[in-house]
């Protein structure tokens, strides 16, 4: 029992910590290109290692300030946004997502070459970065706090508030964008490109600035993950966690202001829950160790994801809060 | 730039071990094979000597260590053969950090890269490319005909290349029955899963109406629970074929290929020749092209549509599968080889015009060749990004791709 709700306990730390931030962020840049545009992006973790990346370079390799490091990272993103854009947003959705993920990748293998060691340290990474931004809180960082049974550093609690801070100021600018024109011309391209087009608007001017953006989040997630970690390791951004941001949105429900970001909770707090209740079992020898051992347990997060990806586009594509009609997307 | 593929290649993955701290090794190069009887001295940080011992007959070596901590490793030149030199020092000292088993690279020279200048290694790259992108052809086949005739962009489909050569490595490994049974029953599994995926998701879904950007999603799905499942049970290793890891390198004047490499073209060839007769003389074949190319006029003319695809999966999953097993042959088996595969099978499936198999073909090796030359001017652990920067060129200059026709870009 208490095994149980340590393991609660922890599930919900992760909800609320900075890797749900990193999703949420993730989800909702999504959400704006996918869930509103119907633009298939894959490669939007590739946004965020530029975020982070952004940081991390500019403050270890450049000894620029850590804001200005934000700027750069932010203006990476944008420029990616643009150049995967540019040749891809007049073709139809699937190449976009080819493009996008075979960038995604390719940028990864990039950034943990040999060649760009001496800008990425390769695939050790970059660390300590993040000292200026820690330095900011109001309280004391190096201090641990409890909260509802939970243990978190100074710097943790700090990242987290200015996380779902932003999250709240993201939510809020697509609440606000989603009822302007523009959101409504956004919506109808989804819908119905060509009647679009006939009403005389640039259809692909309002792709690229959804692409771009969604890539803006994406960067800012990539920003709270690098700063909550303390470092940027070019493996942590696998492209399978551009995935687990498509389950986060699909599960609370695409083209809906608040779906990522209630979906990136329920995902992390369900994965991390079973996560723990799974090194618990085998722990205590309930599941025997030649079956699963825990270092395998790492991997079943992106098990769950599939099979979670796969359930809910069959049997509920529309997620918890979202409207089916508005989440039939079909190939153009 | 010219270490690779020599030396004492790190091939054992750094996965953690409760057991105790190992440094681990393979001494070979790509024209010698792997050297036996290669004197390895392990020492620790004080410089007192920990163990000394010798390659085994595969230039395999390991020694377990007392803890934790900084190690000495150094490589007896004189027990190199001829015509075999070291790249650089002789020695190399590595941290090991607790439970870790660590492999050591100490780089060799054997004379096989770069030398008799650049003319000489672009033909040796050209011959590896044609090699890759045979292999690269043979596992896209099956995705450019599954888009041809039912539309979906799947994803999952490099799943289908490392299941074929994760299958063919149990049976061959853990079974112990010779390669070539192992790679036969291996496409047997592939058509299987193929017809599996085909029966049991992608059938129903049609019938269910799913749209087509629902299904990619699903396919991605699919791909994450296949990949990562097969990481649970094969493991984060990469492990090589039974007997058949760094054959030596025959020499053919201006360029030297192993026998596994040679096996592999001749493999590849024979069966792109007899997929491309199957499409083009046999009924089943005209039937598939017919449904790729308007799949309401194939039904109406009293082509069963439904079976056409079964038999296209069957097929896309035993091709990926024999895929799998020649990519496991020159690049040893990995849980996520096929994944990785798969962005170079979209360029060059990309290439050649999305939904065409002779498309897929005539792209695939331009992609092969593509990757391997341009190693000429980047480095090699970057090759792919090259073959993913070609994909987005094509994108911008010709969507359609070199046989692919302009309406299905729309």
């Amino acid at each position: 029992m208490a095994d149980l709700l340590n393991a609660l306990a922890v599930a919900g730390k992760s909800a609320l910590g900075f890797q749900a931030i990193f999703f949420a962020l993730l989800a909702i840049g999504i959400n704006v290109q996918f869930g509103y545009a119907g633009l298939l992006n894959f490669g939007q973790i590739a946004f965020a290692m530029l975020g982070g990346f952004g940081i991390a370079i500019s403050v270890s390799k450049w000894g620029i300030p850590f804001w200005a490091g934000v700027l750069v990272g932010l203006a990476a993103a944008v420029v990616l946004a643009l150049l995967l854009g540019l040749p891809t947003l007049r073709l139809r959705a699937d190449y976009l997502a080819i493009a996008t993920i075979a960038t995604a990748e390719g940028l990864r293998l990039l950034f943990r070459s040999v060649s760009a060691t001496p800008v990425t340290n390769g695939t050790r990474g970059l660390s300590g970065f993040n000292g200026d931004f820690i330095a900011l809180a109001p309280w004391n960082t190096s201090q641990r706090y409890s909260i509802l049974g939970t243990s978190w550093s100074g710097g943790e609690l700090w990242v987290a508030l200015v996380g779902w801070l932003l999250v709240i100021l993201g939510s809020l600018l697509v609440f606000a964008l989603m009822r302007s024109p523009w959101g409504r011309v956004l919506k109808s391209i989804r819908e119905d490109e060509d009647a679009v087009r006939s009403l005389g608007k640039n259809v692909y001017v309002y792709k690229m600035q959804a692409l771009v953006l969604g890539g803006v989040f994406g960067a800012l997630g990539g920003m709270v993950y690098a700063v909550g970690t303390g470092s940027a390791v070019p493996d942590q951004y696998q492209n399978a966690n551009t995935f687990l941001a498509y389950a986060a949105l699909i599960l609370g429900g695409a083209a809906r202001v608040l779906g990522p970001v209630i979906g990136a909770m329920i995902l992390l707090f369900i994965l991390q829950f079973a996560d723990t209740g799974l090194r618990l079992l085998i722990d205590n020898g309930v599941i025997p160790d030649d079956l699963l051992s825990s270092t395998d347990v790492a991997q079943i997060r992106f098990i769950l994801v599939g099979v979670g990806l796969m359930l809910l586009l069959i049997f509920r594509p529309q997620g918890i809060f979202g409207d089916r009609r508005e989440v039939m997307l079909d190939a153009r | 730039m010219l270490t690779f593929g020599l030396g004492i290649a790190a091939f054992t993955p750094g996965l953690a071990q409760a057991e105790g701290e190992q440094l681990t090794g393979t001494v070979q190069t790509s024209r010698s094979g792997p050297i036996e009887d290669v004197q390895i001295e392990v020492a620790g940080a004080d410089g007192a000597e920990i163990e000394s011992v010798e390659t085994d007959d595969e230039g395999r070596w390991s020694v377990d260590l007392p803890g934790p901590g900084e190690y000495t490793v150094t490589l007896d030149e004189g027990d190199l053969p001829d015509g075999v030199e070291l790249a650089g020092a002789n020695s190399r000292t590595v941290t090991v950090d607790e439970g870790r088993r660590q492999a050591v690279i100490i780089g060799l020279e054997d004379g096989s890269r770069g030398a008799g200048g650049g003319g000489v290694r672009a033909i040796q790259l050209l011959v590896d490319g044609i090699r890759f992108g045979l292999l690269i052809a043979m596992a896209a086949v099956g995705l450019s005909l599954i888009f041809g005739t039912t539309g979906l962009t799947n994803f999952a489909h490099g799943e289908l290349v490392t299941i074929g050569a994760v299958a063919a490595w149990y049976i061959n490994v853990s079974g112990g029955v010779n390669l070539v049974v192992a790679t036969v029953l291996a496409m047997v599994v592939g058509a299987a899963v193929g017809a599996l995926n085909e029966l049991a998701l992608w059938r129903p879904l049609r019938r269910r109406g799913t749209g087509l950007i629902a299904a990619l999603v699903v396919s991605i799905g699919l791909s994450l629970l296949l990949r990562y499942l097969i990481q649970v049970v094969y493991g984060g290793r990469s492990s090589p074929y039974q007997g058949f890891q760094g054959g030596r390198a025959v020499d053919y004047g201006v360029f030297t290929m192993t026998n596994a490499d040679l096996a592999s073209v001749i493999i590849s060839v024979i069966v792109l020749v007899l997929v491309a007769l199957m499409l083009q003389r046999t009924k089943i074949g005209k039937a598939m092209r017919a449904v790729s190319d308007n799949r309401d006029l194939a039904a109406s003319s009293g082509i069963d549509v439904n079976r056409v695809i079964l038999v296209v999966w069957m097929m896309g999953g035993a091709l990926a599968a024999l895929g799998g097993v020649l990519l496991g042959l020159s690049d040893q088996v990995q849980w996520d080889m096929g994944f990785r595969l798969l962005l170079l099978m979209f360029a060059g499936v990309t290439l050649g015009g999305l939904g065409t198999a002779y498309g897929a073909l005539v792209g695939s090796l331009i992609v092969g060749v593509f990757v391997q030359m341009s190693t000429l001017v980047i480095p090699n652990d970057v090759k792919y990004v090259g073959g993913l920067l070609l994909l987005i060129v094509i994108l911008v200059i010709r969507p359609q791709g070199i046989l692919g026709s302009r309406v299905r870009v729309g």
